[in-house]
């Protein structure tokens, strides 16, 4: 019996190949792109103001709704935020992931990899909650800067509109300090990937030639890193866009799309909105991820 | 000789890598601190003394294990149906070549590339659309359904190191498609999925997002925190349970690192 299932098996590939698919497809079909079509169907149904109740009827309503300027200004202030944390994660990122790639060896090289590899895998709330105790007004930070006597550049900075707030812990900068301390080994595992694979002696020769370290920078390691930064994007772009923890935990009350998201599924019970909210990070996403795969950069995951 | 020049880092290159890594890791090492710390109501540094009394005290919290308890099931279900998917997609993609081949991968990824929230409100939505109330097992359908990806990326990337040689040589000495899996395939991968499950555990544990969609009523440790930061109750048990978290994640972690080194020192890290 044994041996004549691992005969057919042998003689008829496609049967064990369908057979170890199965399952995870199965799996992944059923659950997850069947919610996801429940999730999207859902947001064309819409709300009956008065009652409540969910009108199961195809609708385009709820997509308008998100076009009202107090929608529009959630979703303008999450992409921009998804914007600047991505923008700052490459530049923190880049100088470790150079170092990484081309001067570490041996154990220090494993230490780095380390290094990047268990703030990435250490519990998300416990990182927030340790920015928390970071950022409160009686906390380290404060401190620190009492020490330095520079808390006169902290309470101009948080004197300032949008950005500041009564203390960093409830404003946009202590959000955007958050977000980028959260996704940023995302951004230099990437990066090193790509920059692993640049020769060093095309560094040397750019300089052999007479360029300056800005400028082989410029015209060697950045265009050669580049598809690396735009892999990397992708996970602190799409990650910024969908949370919802940390700007309710270290932020102001002005909402982002995740907790727009969570407070019509959950509160307002608004269910069809939710969901057409979560359609604006699936369409950005796929343009994002379109652009990215057409500039090389899933060679660099 | 000039090429020798590339063996010392610049200065700059130096402390702006330096201070990349102490930026990523101090925080961390601050809840340690706080564990010890007497002061209760406040996040006051430096902390005014230092005690253990907060261990004990947690010891003794009944909603603490409940959380922890559900968390441990959570992540032993899920990641052992992840294991099972997990190697059962690798085992085919890598394996063989076939149509629809790309699209498989791109499923399998696609529950962590996408925003955490889009998968919980879909599996929210799916399960009100279905009249399935919320329980233990709504939590482990999400959560095996993003740990899946971990085992995968672990098991393909050793499929692809496993060369196909040894398995026509095990056939060519007569043993069959179960003796070859059972005695050449599996001592091979075995590491790997070892490393997949840890880190899938891992994953699992200290999943939130997901998990607030899916869990109705009943807490996992993270949920427990999170309640803890919204509305604070105790705050150094919150201290001494961030501390255990970090502890309890970290080894699961660094035991899957050690488990694929020497491979992936065989592969040449990328060059």
């Amino acid at each position: 019996m044994r041996g004549a299932l691992s005969d057919l098996f042998w003689r008829r590939p496609k049967f064990l190949l369908t057979l170890m698919l199965a399952p995870p497809l199965l799996w992944l079909g059923i659950v997850y792109i069947g919610s996801l079509f429940a999730l999207l169907a859902q947001s064309f149904f819409s709300i009956d103001e008065f009652s409540g109740l969910i009108n199961r009827q195809f609708t385009l309503k709820t997509y308008g709704d998100l076009f009202q300027a107090a929608n529009l200004d959630i979703i303008l202030r999450t992409v921009t935020m998804a914007a600047l944390v991505t923008l700052a994660s490459a530049v923190i990122a880049f100088p470790i992931a150079y170092y990484a790639a081309r001067y570490a060896r041996g154990r220090w090289k494993a230490l780095f990899y380390l290094g990047v590899m268990l703030p990435l895998w250490s519990s998300y709330l416990v990182k927030i909650y340790a920015w928390k105790l970071i950022l409160a007004k009686e906390g380290i930070l404060t401190w620190l800067l009492a020490k330095l006597n520079l808390l006169w550049l902290l309470d101009g900075w948080l004197s300032l509109p949008i950005v500041g707030g009564n203390s960093l812990s409830v404003s946009f900068t202590g959000t955007f300090i958050v977000f980028v301390y959260v996704w940023l080994p995302f951004m230099i595992l990437p990066v090193q990937a790509a920059l692993e694979r640049v020769p060093g002696n095309l560094v040397e020769a750019s300089s052999d030639l007479g360029a300056s370290p800005g400028q082989t920078f410029r015209n060697v390691l950045f265009p050669l890193a580049l598809p690396g930064i735009v892999a990397g994007s992708i996970f602190t772009f799409s990650l910024t866009l969908g949370d919802y923890i940390i700007p309710q935990i270290i932020g102001t009350s002005r909402l982002f799309i995740g907790q727009a998201v969570y407070s019509q599924q959950g509160t307002a019970g608004n269910i069809p909105l939710a969901a057409a909210f979560t359609v604006v990070p699936i369409v950005i996403m796929g343009f994002y991820l379109w652009g990215a795969k057409r500039m090389g950069a899933f060679d660099a995951l | 000789m000039r090429s020798d020049r590339g063996q010392s880092a610049p200065l700059g290159l130096k402390i702006a890598a330096a201070c990349g890594l102490l930026f990523l890791h101090l925080p961390i090492l601050l809840i340690f601190v706080y564990a010890f710390t007497t002061e209760e109501k406040s996040f006051v540094w430096p902390p005014p003394g230092l005690t253990t009394q907060w261990f004990a005290v947690t010891w003794n919290r009944p909603d603490v294990w409940d959380a922890l308890s559900l968390s441990v099931r959570v992540a032993a279900i899920s990641t052992a149906i992840a294991l099972v998917l997990g190697t059962l997609c690798a085992a085919a993609v890598s394996q063989t070549r076939f149509f629809g081949r790309e699209a498989i991968s791109l499923l399998v990824i696609l529950p962590i590339a996408l925003p955490g929230i889009i998968t919980g409100i879909a599996l929210r939505s799916a399960f009100a659309l279905a009249d399935i109330p919320f329980s233990f097992w709504t939590i482990v359908l999400g959560h095996a359904t993003f740990c899946v990806v971990v085992v995968y990326n672990n098991a393909v990337a050793r499929f692809r190191r496993t060369s196909g040689s040894m398995i026509e040589a095990s056939m060519d000495l007569g043993a069959d498609g179960f003796q070859t899996f059972r005695h050449v395939v599996l001592p091979n991968i075995a590491t790997a999925l070892l490393a997949g499950g840890m880190l899938a555990f891992a994953l699992s544990f200290d999943e939130v997002i997901v998990t607030t969609f899916t869990a109705g009523q009943q807490q996992t440790v993270p949920i427990w925190m999170l309640e803890e930061l919204i509305r604070p109750r105790q705050r150094p048990v919150t201290n001494v349970v961030a501390m255990v978290v970090v502890l309890v994640t970290l080894l699961p972690i660094l035991l899957a690192y050690y488990l694929t080194r020497d491979g992936d020192q065989i592969a040449g890290s990328g060059k």
